[in-house]
């Protein structure tokens, strides 16, 4: 009983960030501050989700395909996000206005 | 203008979960399912209309790990472990695929 | 013992056991599939898993592990706090940038779970790393300062010391 009530809290708080995420990926200004959020969010969110369906389920042939999910999304999401970031930067897609500073592109200018 | 937009996307938001959670009358799980889905709509409107490519690829990278939430829910629901091989593989080939994006945009081959 | 046996011998028992608990095995034939399977795997990207030494003793390494894992959870619901706030704030509050940070580690798979977990806390994601100099260059999504050496306390530092102790 305690247990579905829990699982059930878990995957409503993933939910909710997973929403959150992809409202950041439509609000935010450029593609490094929408990797930012995209990322962070949508990892959590479903990693969230998929402890809550562990709850629910148990130590069965369920629960163990949900538990290597959650290993699985936490080591590929962040390689996936620093590919495409460096990609895109080094693709020449410019940053946002409101940026303050580019270290990386000032390095890239000295060594060039 | 940015506050005026801000307002329309709470209506929008707003309309739809008065609508998934007050009138839809499904198991709660199909509730859940459904903001789920919604916010896939988001993705797809990032996916079309993305200024640059990097854009298109972050959106179709984050659908791969919305869908591995979706599918544990479904599994949840109908008491069935093979959606979540399902996710699984599809969060396994979204992950190679924007490797290999992200490799194409930087201007590298394949091989290395 | 050579290190690429014993990595060889740690990849085959593990995914020997994700086999089983995959499959949830109901007959012997099952786990016969899962031996030639386990030990395919094993042979064909086995040398890849421990490449070197560790120094440190493997108990201490794996209690010091456990406290890293709880403080990175910490600091991955702060930022995902962090990130909500911004999100659903009608002014979009962001200051955003790339900065330089540097940093002392030196192996592979410490670099790895160091950039790996930038990526995932508050305001920050790992664009590229400079292996020579070892200086990685990270875009905040609110930046404080310019000077490297504070950036490098603010954002490394959270970190560092313990991925040190457990993967050098």
């Amino acid at each position: 009983m305690i247990r579905e009530i829990l699982g059930m809290v878990f995957i409503l708080i993933g939910i909710t960030f997973d929403f959150l995420g992809v409202l950041g990926l439509v609000r935010l200004p450029d593609v490094y501050n929408r990797l930012q959020a995209a990322t962070k969010c949508v990892t959590f969110g479903s990693a969230g989700i998929l402890f809550g369906v562990f709850l629910q389920q148990g130590f069965n042939n369920f629960g163990f395909k949900v538990l290597v999910g959650i290993l699985f999304i936490f080591l590929t999401s962040p390689v996936a996000a620093h590919t495409i970031a460096r990609a895109a930067h080094r693709s020449g897609i410019k940053l946002t206005a409101e940026t303050v500073v580019d270290q990386y592109q000032e390095d890239h200018e000295l060594k060039d | 203008m940015r506050t005026l937009r801000w307002l329309v996307g709470l209506i929008f938001i707003g309309a739809f979960m008065y609508w998934n959670f007050f009138i839809y009358t499904g198991s709660i799980y199909f509730k859940l399912i459904n903001v789920i889905l919604f916010s896939t709509l988001f993705v797809l409107y990032r996916v079309i209309v993305g200024p640059t490519a990097a854009d298109r690829i972050v959106a179709v990278d984050i659908l791969g790990v919305l869908i591995i939430g979706l599918l544990a829910l479904l599994g949840l629901y109908y008491q069935q472990s093979f959606f979540m091989d399902i996710g699984l593989i599809w969060a396994l080939l979204s992950f190679i695929a924007s490797l290999a994006f992200a490799k194409i945009l930087e201007g590298r081959s394949l091989d290395d | 013992m050579t290190i690429t046996k014993r990595s060889r011998i740690i990849v085959f028992s593990l995914s020997f056991l994700v086999w089983v608990a995959l499959t949830s095995i109901s007959d012997w034939q099952e786990v016969i599939l899962g031996l030639i399977v386990a030990l395919v795997v094993s042979l064909l990207a086995g040398q890849f898993l421990i490449t070197t030494e560790k120094s440190k003793h493997p108990v201490r390494r794996l209690f010091l592990a456990i406290i890293y894992f709880f403080k990175f959870l910490w600091e991955m619901i702060k930022a995902n706090l962090h990130v909500a706030y911004i999100v659903i704030n009608p002014a979009l509050p962001i200051r955003p940038g790339i900065v330089k940070i540097k940093t002392n580690l030196t192996k592979d798979s410490a670099l790895t779970v160091l950039t790996n977990s930038i990526t995932l806390t508050p305001g920050t994601l790992t664009v590229d790393i400079n292996p020579e100099s070892r200086e990685i260059y990270i875009h905040c999504i609110e930046v404080t300062s310019t000077d490297v050496g504070e950036n490098t306390r603010e954002i490394g530092g959270r970190f560092e010391g313990l991925i040190a102790e457990v993967f050098e």
